[in-house]
Formats: C-alpha cells, sequence, structure tokens
C-alpha cells in the first residue's frame, strides 16, 4: 500500500487541476469555433484517471475510451499535444488524425482511446498476455464507461481474462448514465461491473471515484494481484460527468439536487479538503491552482500558435513502411 | 465447386508433394522457429489439432506457452490478439469459419486496420488473422461464404488468399514476418489439394501475383479457389485453339495491378472469376481499374465470373449453380475470345 505524503497528494491535486483546465479550455475553444467535431470532457473523472496513474509503473499498458483525454495526460501526454490535436494542428498528439476520441501516447505506453464502446478490454487482456508471454512483470489497465458493461466485448474480456489468469486491472468510470439514459434502467444489476465480476470468479470493489487516494490505493492493491499472477481485478469507480456526454449534450435529464450532490464531491474539492485536514496551507494550494492555471494558458497558447495540419499528412501512417500505398 | 482440380505445376518430378492444409501448419511453424515472439491463438488449434488439422503438430513442438486455445469469443480472440500485437508479440489468430469474421468485425472494420493512423503511426499492430474460407463442401450459407472481398473494404488491411501448398509457405512467411496486420485466407475448398512443397526459406513478398500459365487470347484473373478452375478452363480450351493466360492474384491488398494490366495488354480480353459474390465482390475493383487505366488496351468487354448473388445453398447440385464452375468459366471465355 502507498503512503500518502503532502507532497503526493498535493502533486496529484495539481495533475488534476491541469486536466480540469485542460477539459474547460477545449470547452470554451469549442464554442470559439477552434475544435471541431465533438469532444466528450472528462471534467469530473479527473480522480480516476490520476489515482489510477499514480499506482502504475510508467511502462504500464493503458487503454481507455473517447472519453479519454484525462488518461491520456495523467499518463504523461502533454496538454499542449492534446489541445492542438482536438483543433486539428500539426503538433497534435496524433497529428490530427485522431482527434478528442482517439488520444494517445503511446511513448508512456497509453495504447489509445478507442470509440466503440467495449472494443479495447480484449485489447487490454492482450496486451496483458503479452506481459505475461514475455515475463516483463508489466500490468495493463482498461477504463471504460458504466455503458460498456452490457456490449459483448466486456464479457468475452473478463471471461479470457480470468481464465488465462492475466495480468490485467479492468476499471469501470461509473458516471450514472450511458449517454443520456441512467445505467440503472438499462442494467439487470445495481453495480454494472463490479456486479459481474462473480459471473468470472473475479474479485471487484466499488469505491469513491471522485477520491483521488481511495482510487490509488484500490489500484495499488489490484496491480499487485495482477504482477503476482494472481490475476484480473474489477474496480467500479462512482463517478459524475461536469458535462454532458458530449459537446451536444446539455444534460438536462440529470435532476438538479443529483447534479449538486455530486458537484459537492468535485474531486477537486475532495483531494482539497484532504490538503486542509492535513495541514496544508491555503497559500500554498493557491500556488498550485496558479501554477495549474498557468499550465492550461501555456498549452492553449501553444496550440494556438501551432501550424494547420499538413495535407500530405493524410496519405501517410496506413502501413508500417509509412505510406498508403494498397496497389501496384 | 465439384470440379476443384490440384493446379497444374511445371516442377521438377523430384519435388516432393504436400497439402495445402499441411502446408498451413509447415508455414506457421517455421515463422515460430524463427521468431520466438510469434504466438497463436484460436478455438481447438492446440491439442485438437484444428477442426481443419491445419494446426497439426504445433502444440506439440511448441507447447502451451505459444499455441493458445481460446473459448469462443471471437472478439476476445482478435481484440487481445491485437493488444497482444500492441505490445511486442506477432500473433496470428485463427477465426475458425470465414463466416465467424462477423462476430468481430469491429475488430477488421474499426480497430486494427484504424489504430496506426488514428494514432499518427504511434502504434504498430503485427499480426495475422487466419481463417477457412469458401464453399464447395456443402456447410450451408452461415459455414461457407467466400468473404475476401469483405476485407478488401477496408483500407489498412492487408488481404492473402493462397492458391497452392508451396504458395501457402510463402505467403504465410511474409504475413506474418508483416509489421502490417494481414488477413489470411485460406480456403477449405483447397485444404486437400496437393502440390510442390515450399522449399527452405520459402517467402513469397505480399502483393505479388503470379502469371501461372502465359496465353495470348484472354487473360483469366483468379484468386485462391478460383485458381485450379481458372487452369481446368485455360486446359480445356487450349484443345480448342484459345490461348488463356492465368493470373493468380495472391493477394486482394497490396493489389498487384501492374500485372493484371500488363497481362491485358499482352491479350487484349480479360475475365476474371470470384468465388465472392458478384454484388460487391473483388472483381469489381480489378475491372474498374483495368477500364480507368487499361482501357485503350481492351478488345472486349472485361467479364466477371463471381458467385451468384444468394446465400449459398446446401445440397451440391444447388451449391454447384451459384459459384463459378470449370463449364461457365470455360463458356464465358469461349465466348469472349470470339468477341
Amino acid at each position: 500500500m502507498a503512503t500518502t505524503t503532502e507532497v503526493d497528494l498535493l502533486d496529484l491535486y495539481e495533475q488534476m487541476s491541469v486536466i480540469r483546465g485542460t477539459e474547460k479550455a477545449a470547452q470554451d475553444l469549442f464554442l470559439a469555433g477552434l475544435v471541431k467535431g465533438t469532444t466528450h470532457l472528462a471534467a469530473g473523472h479527473e480522480a480516476v484517471a490520476v489515482g489510477a496513474s499514480a499506482a502504475l509503473r510508467p511502462d504500464d499498458y493503458v487503454f481507455a475510451t473517447y472519453r479519454g483525454h484525462h488518461h491520456a495526460m495523467a499518463r504523461g501526454a502533454a496538454p499542449a499535444a492534446c489541445l492542438a490535436e482536438l483543433m486539428s494542428r500539426a503538433t497534435g498528439l496524433c497529428k490530427a488524425k485522431g482527434g478528442s476520441m482517439h488520444l494517445t501516447s503511446a511513448e508512456h505506453n497509453m495504447l489509445g482511446s478507442y470509440a466503440i464502446v467495449g472494443s479495447h478490454l480484449p485489447m487490454a487482456a492482450g496486451a496483458a498476455w503479452s506481459a505475461k508471454l514475455r515475463g516483463s512483470s508489466q500490468i495493463a489497465v482498461a477504463f471504460f464507461g458504466d455503458g460498456a458493461t452490457n456490449i459483448g466485448a466486456f464479457h468475452e474480456a473478463l471471461n479470457l481474462a480470468a481464465v488465462w489468469r492475466l495480468p490485467v486491472v479492468f476499471i469501470c468510470e461509473n458516471n450514472l448514465y450511458m449517454e443520456y439514459t441512467p445505467i440503472g434502467s438499462v442494467t439487470a444489476v445495481e453495480h454494472p461491473a463490479a456486479d459481474r465480476a462473480p459471473a468470472y470468479q473475479l474479485p471487484a470493489e466499488v469505491i469513491d471515484g471522485n477520491d483521488v487516494l481511495v482510487v490509488r490505493d484500490a489500484v495499488v492493491r489490484a496491480a499487485q494481484r495482477a504482477r503476482d499472477g494472481e490475476g484480473p481485478t474489477i474496480i467500479e469507480a462512482m463517478t459524475y460527468r461536469h458535462f454532458g456526454h458530449s459537446r451536444t449534450d446539455p444534460a438536462k435529464y440529470r435532476p438538479a439536487d443529483e447534479v449538486e450532490q455530486w458537484l459537492a464531491r468535485d474531486p477537486l474539492l475532495v483531494a482539497k479538503q484532504r490538503l486542509a485536514a492535513d495541514g496544508i496551507a491555503a497559500d500554498r494550494i493557491a500556488e498550485v491552482d496558479a501554477r495549474a492555471a498557468k499550465t492550461v494558458a501555456d498549452a492553449v497558447a501553444a496550440a494556438k500558435a501551432a501550424p494547420e495540419a499538413d495535407p500530405a499528412e493524410a496519405f501517410t501512417d496506413v502501413w508500417a513502411d509509412g505510406g498508403a500505398q494498397w496497389r501496384t | 465447386m465439384a470440379d476443384l482440380k490440384t493446379p497444374a505445376q511445371a516442377t521438377a518430378p523430384a519435388q516432393a508433394t504436400t497439402t495445402y492444409r499441411e502446408s498451413v501448419a509447415e508455414g506457421i511453424a517455421r515463422e515460430m522457429r524463427r521468431d520466438s515472439t510469434v504466438v497463436c491463438l484460436g478455438e481447438d488449434i492446440g491439442a485438437a489439432e484444428g477442426v481443419f488439422k491445419t494446426t497439426v503438430g504445433l502444440f506439440k513442438e511448441f507447447g502451451p506457452e505459444r499455441i493458445w486455445d481460446t473459448p469462443i469469443s471471437e472478439q476476445a480472440i482478435i481484440g487481445a490478439a491485437m493488444g497482444a500485437a500492441m505490445t511486442g508479440l506477432r500473433p496470428v489468430a485463427e477465426i475458425m469459419f470465414s463466416d465467424f469474421l462477423a462476430c468481430c468485425w469491429d475488430y477488421l472494420a474499426n480497430e486494427i486496420p484504424k489504430v496506426r493512423y488514428m494514432t499518427g503511426g504511434q502504434v504498430t499492430v503485427p499480426l495475422v488473422i487466419r481463417t477457412a474460407n469458401g464453399g464447395g463442401l456443402g456447410f450451408g450459407a452461415q459455414h461457407s461464404q467466400a468473404v475476401e472481398n469483405w476485407a478488401l473494404t477496408i483500407p489498412g488491411l492487408k488481404v492473402v488468399a493462397p492458391s497452392t501448398p508451396s504458395d501457402v509457405v510463402g505467403l504465410m512467411a511474409s504475413a506474418i514476418r508483416s509489421d502490417d496486420p494481414v488477413v489470411f485466407f485460406e480456403h477449405k475448398g483447397l485444404f486437400a489439394s496437393k502440390g510442390p512443397a515450399a522449399p527452405p526459406d520459402h517467402v513469397i513478398p505480399l502483393g505479388q501475383a503470379a502469371v501461372i500459365r502465359p496465353g495470348t487470347d484472354v487473360t483469366l484473373v483468379a484468386l485462391a479457389s478460383t485458381v485450379p478452375v481458372a487452369l481446368s478452363a485455360a486446359q480445356a480450351l487450349a484443345g480448342e485453339g484459345i490461348s488463356v493466360e492465368v493470373v493468380d492474384l495472391r493477394c486482394l491488398v497490396p493489389l498487384d495491378m501492374a500485372t493484371v494490366l500488363a497481362s491485358v495488354a499482352r491479350t487484349s480480353k480479360l475475365a476474371i472469376v470470384e468465388e465472392n459474390p458478384y454484388q460487391g465482390g473483388w472483381g469489381g475493383t480489378v475491372a474498374s481499374i483495368v477500364a480507368d487505366e487499361g482501357f485503350e488496351t481492351l478488345d472486349a468487354p472485361v467479364r466477371r465470373l463471381a458467385a451468384a448473388c444468394v446465400p449459398l445453398p446446401f445440397a451440391d447440385r444447388l451449391e454447384d449453380e451459384v459459384i463459378p464452375s470449370v463449364r461457365t468459366v470455360t463458356d464465358a471465355v469461349r465466348k469472349l475470345s470470339a468477341y
């Protein structure tokens, strides 16, 4: 179990602040007409990404969903590269070929954000299988939404990972809504991920996904199990979106009191309360807030200043030779 | 295909012969011996040695660390293979019948061919998906389809479909060594066919068609099961004084149109023999390129001989009606020659 120090928590708080600021910037840039297509903002989910990441080794694999900005940044992707990707700039994380839904930072073993619900759970199992066969003691983590638990690939991945005893952690970000629909109204069990675990004889935990230390500690336990050869764990982290499902969704279907309740449990507030309880002075927190704001402002400026993607890039990176030739 | 025959080969008489089926396992085994990162996964491929016996000997030689039996979970098989391919292995995944590709089509349509591109080249997926394809064995509509055209529709997949035992080994070597994802169609109707065994270190680059019978009057372009059909038709027509050139495409991606266009430039007439349905079949792509780039070399309309646009029926007499046969190809080429 990791021990908590002030520095740890301040650092995690700063990471979450940067993600929050970047997500807000993404929203503003969209409203300013600088981000096209769609975005699925992760504001509110920061503690899941940052807490989990704090429990992982740099060489562990992470697979995320189309709501994945926080995972890319938590693993080390620069906010400027993420925003540049959203803004179709040449300096984008994926050379402006992926966009918001496919942020990937392979240099950090963050191996992709996938926009077909549930598709990446088998991939994470496969990365874990690879790590096991290579004897690398790496683990793989798949982050997914509550909506993914009703798709076949979720169940196929859990079964395969269980029977092959793979070093993989399945982390559900349960934000109560499958797009616009309450997950409870379309799911046969109360906890869409954790309640399925017994069917595959897998251990599961339902945790407070808005408390970064709770997340970190749960993932530390699960990662240790995986590295010890004890197989997969399911973690269901309860959390809440601060924005709608995607940029076109004002999320009016959510009751006001529910929203209020969850905003009071904002992961940044929870961390701040913990810091205050630990006796961290308000001015130190303010200092971190200011630094995070500057990081985000610098990222926005860098992304805005970056050149548009070169049209020639449309015809690169199909094949491993870098090109796109399919015929003679 | 009632009239599937082993293709005629110009080979040294002393060369050993083998079956297409055995060549699948041989091709995989050769690559597994030279590269410890090659691993196999699929349903019944281990101790059971494959329902088509295309993995015979692999489990015995390489053991459970490299030959993995899976549940009937096509999404898990291909998704896990993809994840493993992205992280240092070269998985060879089997989908038992190509019809079942539909169960994991997300991975072939949305994930595997796109991940390199949409990450700006950050990720490499050196993966082979092997699958038993095609009809002629009376398995009915859900176990008999020729679906190579499905894979052809998706930029980012390489598509291989060998016609001879030796080509199976040579193309398997290239497929497994490829840093790009490859869908490798093994034709069920060819498994029992025999031909010369592949020489040691046999590697056929992807995207090189073969002119397997030279001719001057008509070019017949064929793939996998339709290669022996085309060769039989060419042989029959030779007796009537019609000289047919047969091109075995071997791959749909990369598509060796240079060889096809050069052949059409020599013969000025083209017929394409496909087992997949006419609607959406790969011959449409070949024909359109010839129309675009080889129009001046043509002296007759391009003919496509493909499966009828119906689900594959069960009874032999019905199935024979649907899939191009030596008779239908011979008749069509005779007419084309006289055009």
